[in-house]
């Protein structure tokens, strides 16, 4: 391919001076094939006209020390506003061919109906006809010129689709009435009739179910151009210490961008000065408003509700959770679930065989048929080709999976891909981790037994001084209460975490140790007298931790981490879908049966060890089940890839998307019910389409070819075959539209 | 009647021939950029030849307005690429492993094959 001479805008980083001006404009001037460059120093942007390559500019600017990137101009939404135009010209298009068919076939069907025979008998009817051949023939190039030339370059690559059935469908219909007119002595008497009817009227009838179908398609979209909408185009920065607005591509990492009360949040990034709140319920599905202040995170796409603030932006860009999260919903609307690939593969031999049944069918009116046996054999191949609609099973899983995958993304629910979708509508038991999915995971401490010990202060200073090595929710806990009591962190050394039994390190010459009952009992420590008031801790649903200091212990510290408030509900949601409900903890016996009984979980496991929670998803599939895990991603990487769905659940929009067949946008258990309700509703929808779809060309085919024709002496027109064609997948369209009502349940 | 009945045999021979039995070889080989045009229901070239250790350009021109043409798929290698009407869209493929990578509209009628050999 040779290159063509065009312009491109590159967004150049670290420009921070004037003179990087002349320096990158030289650069770029002296690369081959390239006639001018001109920077603009306001947004770092400079134009490049010639025919160097993207790559060789952006090579050029990295030789002197800068980055370059491509400015890409085309914004999402300009993209989507580049297709609805498009397809509303086409729209016109469609609709002026129907008018122009329908405006020949219509009155020649009333002809045929009620005024006249459409037989040719003399020599003033064959002019007649052959100025209506003329006139369809003007049909066929004008109105349905897309349907032959589709079927030729089909059939020159060995394919066949829809345009071939209706090519053929309404070509036998033509040719065969041009013989009747030309010749119609190689007819016999009887059969001497045409069709000119029948093709303008399947021409016109298909253009208009392609019209329908379009207008309706545009609005299984409509999930996915509300995420792009919510885009900003433009956003405040802080440059050279003056504000300037800029268009959104030109926002650099590191940019400071200032965002008004009412405005949108253009790209990530972390907040500098000032407070907000900020609406993030268009991403996570979370209607409360949340507040932010210094060193936040904020997230494009987000509404900003009150305050006025500045943040530092991190990504920028493609990067942007936004960009990955439309991505991601555009990628999943296109796979395909399992239950797709059936009507594929019947796809790829839909066509031929209906091409085939159309001749066998021809042949027996012929041999087997009353008279006029010539005329009923075309009547029944045409009708044949024209009912038969490989279209409706083709759109019957791509359109509910486009609305369906949507509507998940509208709840905050960001569902992979198509497999995802189905193996979560079968999941029959599903797997909560206890901390942080189905309780807060914000524990806080709320007793301390003294033992050993005298001095709750010293206690806690020393715990907290130990835990601050320690990565876990638990020790966080302990930390925080420290820091709320003012007490100062000691040094530690020798730290070591003992995973899934506590910690252990030195602290002004002691030993401190800090974990569980097992651990004591490893330890040699004795407890025996603290165990009774631990369990009555545990059965408060509380965490009791047991502390020693050189061997001996010395006080229990209890951490509770409260159920978050929806998470009863939520969990009764699943368990009324049939669906068994089992917690996962590393906590004691106690606490989990507390939380549990709680929660309204009868099942549970206790001291689970992170490794064995796959182990867990395991023993469940062996028994028959289809797991779902829900974690927070992280941790549970392992058994949330090992379970049949695993589900990611995150807080706000700090989410690993790339982690989990199913993410959690927010915090909510109540978004796994939904994702759930969603992915049987797809299901129930793709299922009603395929049905229909098969049902249609099952019965629809062999009515056509004149089953019925024997016993009940129906033989049907292929003006209707041309309609029911029509409209059968404008029915799929429309079905898989009505998911776009789907509400999950009120919570 | 004798003569009607053979040709329709013939023509049912021939349906199976040209749609099924019938294998097409690449429109397209060994080329690091391909153009490939998207218009009235069909890829063209449909069929592409590339070695496995290369990468190769795809550049997609779409004609056809139809809503059927608007999203390409290529499944094994979880791409989904929307094309704009008359508008290229080039998708730059990494060097592939040897076998076949089929590409399709959603709905799986424009159908084409990358053949990396």
């Amino acid at each position: 391919m040779t290159s063509k001479s065009s312009t491109q805008q590159l967004i150049i980083e670290g420009a921070g001076c004037a003179s990087c001006v002349g320096k990158i404009e030289s650069a770029l001037k002296s690369t081959h094939g390239v006639s001018s460059a001109e920077m603009n120093f306001a947004d770092r942007t400079v134009m490049v006209s010639g025919t160097a390559l993207a790559d060789e500019l952006i090579k050029a600017v990295e030789s002197i020390g800068y980055n370059a990137k491509v400015l890409d101009n085309q914004q999402a939404d300009d993209i989507m506003d580049e297709k609805e135009a498009a397809d509303r010209l086409y729209y016109k298009k469609l609709i002026r061919d129907t008018v122009i068919a329908l405006g020949l076939g219509v009155p020649l069907m009333v002809y045929g109906l009620f005024i006249g025979e459409m037989t040719v008998e003399t020599t003033t009817e064959r002019i007649s006809w052959l100025v209506v051949g003329i006139l369809t023939f003007g049909v066929m190039y004008f109105s349905g010129k897309h349907f032959y030339a589709g079927a030729w370059k089909s059939f020159k690559n060995h394919s066949a689709n829809m345009d071939t059935l209706i090519a053929l469908g309404t070509g036998t219909a033509w040719l065969y009435s041009m013989v009747v007119v030309f010749a119609p002595d190689v007819v016999p008497s009887m059969a001497r009739h045409v069709y000119f009817e029948a093709t303008a009227m399947i021409i016109g009838l298909i253009n208009l179910g392609l019209a329908l179908e379009l207008k309706a398609r545009g609005k299984t979209s409509e999930a996915i151009k509300r995420l792009i909408g919510l885009q900003a185009k433009t956003a405040i920065v802080i440059r050279d210490e003056k504000e300037v607005e800029i268009a959104i591509e030109q926002v650099l990492k590191n940019d400071v961008v200032k965002v008004k009360p009412g405005q949108n949040i253009p790209v990530d990034g972390i907040v500098v000065e000032g407070r907000t709140t900020i609406d993030e319920s268009m991403l996570t599905g979370e209607p409360m408003p949340v507040e932010k202040g210094e060193n936040d995170e904020v997230v494009a796409g987000t509404l900003n509700k009150s305050g006025m603030f500045l943040f530092k932006a991190t990504k920028v860009g493609k990067d942007t959770a936004l960009a990955h999260i439309i991505n991601m919903v555009k990628r999943a609307q296109n796979s395909k679930p399992p239950i797709g690939r059936l009507a594929d593969v019947i796809s790829a031999y839909f066509v031929p065989v209906i091409m085939i049944i159309a001749i066998i069918s021809a042949l027996a009116w012929l041999n087997f048929g009353p008279q006029p046996a010539l005329a009923l054999a075309i009547v029944s191949a045409t009708t044949v080709l024209i009912i038969a609609c490989p279209c409706a099973l083709g759109l019957a899983t791509p359109m509910s999976v486009m609305v369906g995958v949507g509507k998940a993304a509208e709840a905050g629910v960001l569902i992979r891909n198509g497999e995802a979708l189905q193996t979560a509508s079968k999941i029959t038991a599903m797997i909560l981790d206890k901390t942080g999915t189905i309780t807060e995971g914000a524990p806080k401490v709320t007793d301390i037994i003294l033992a050993g010990a005298t001095n709750e202060a010293e206690v806690l200073q020393l715990a907290a001084s130990l835990e601050s090595g320690s990565e876990h929710p638990l020790a966080e806990a302990i930390v925080e209460s420290a820091k709320e009591k003012q007490l100062e962190l000691l040094k530690i050394s020798a730290f070591e975490a003992i995973t899934g039994f506590g910690v252990q390190a030195q602290c002004q010459g002691k030993t401190l140790l800090f974990g569980n009952v097992k651990l004591m009992q490893d330890k040699g420590i004795e407890v025996t007298g603290f165990t009774d008031q631990a369990q009555a801790l545990a059965k408060q649903a509380k965490t009791p931790m047991y502390f020693a200091v050189d061997g001996e212990l010395a006080a229990i510290i209890a951490v509770a981490d409260p159920i978050k408030a929806d998470s009863i509900s939520a969990i009764k949601r699943l368990q009324a879908n049939d669906i068994r409900v089992i917690m996962l903890t590393g906590d004691n016996k106690e606490t989990a049966a507390a939380v549990a009984l709680q929660a309204g979980i009868s099942e549970f496991f206790a001291e689970v060890l992170p490794e064995d929670k796959a182990n867990k998803v395991k023993d469940l599939q062996n028994h028959g089940e289809i797991v779902g895990m829900t974690g927070d991603g992280i941790n549970d990487a392992p058994a949330l890839a090992l379970a049949n769905v695993g589900f990611a659940i995150g807080t706000g929009t700090d989410v690993a998307i790339e982690s989990a067949d199913i993410t959690l946008m927010r915090g909510s258990l109540h978004g796994l019910a939904d994702a759930i309700a969603i992915s049987k509703a797809t299901l129930r929808n793709i299922k009603q389409n395929l049905f229909g779809a098969f049902i249609y060309n099952v019965a629809g085919v062999p009515v056509a070819a004149g089953v019925l024709y024997p016993i009940f002496g129906i033989l049907l027109s292929p003006v209707i075959a041309g309609a029911a064609m029509a409209f059968s997948s404008l029915t799929v369209v429309s079905n898989a539209n009505r998911l776009r009502l789907f509400k999950a349940q009120e919570h | 009647m004798l003569i009607a009945n053979l040709l329709g045999l013939v023509a049912i021979g021939l349906i199976i021939w040209w749609f099924w039995l019938y294998h097409p070889s690449a429109s397209a080989a060994f080329e690091n950029e391909v153009v490939i045009e998207v218009e009235d229901g069909v890829y063209t070239p449909s069929v592409i030849q590339t070695s496995a250790n290369k990468a190769i350009k795809l550049t997609f021109v779409r004609k056809d307005p139809s809503p059927c043409a608007e999203m390409l798929v290529i499944p094994t290698l979880d791409i989904s690429e929307q094309l704009l009407l008359n508008t290229q869209t080039t998708i730059t493929l990494p060097a592939l492993k040897a076998g076949e990578y089929a590409f399709h509209c959603q709905m799986k009628m424009y159908q084409g094959m990358l053949k990396v050999v």
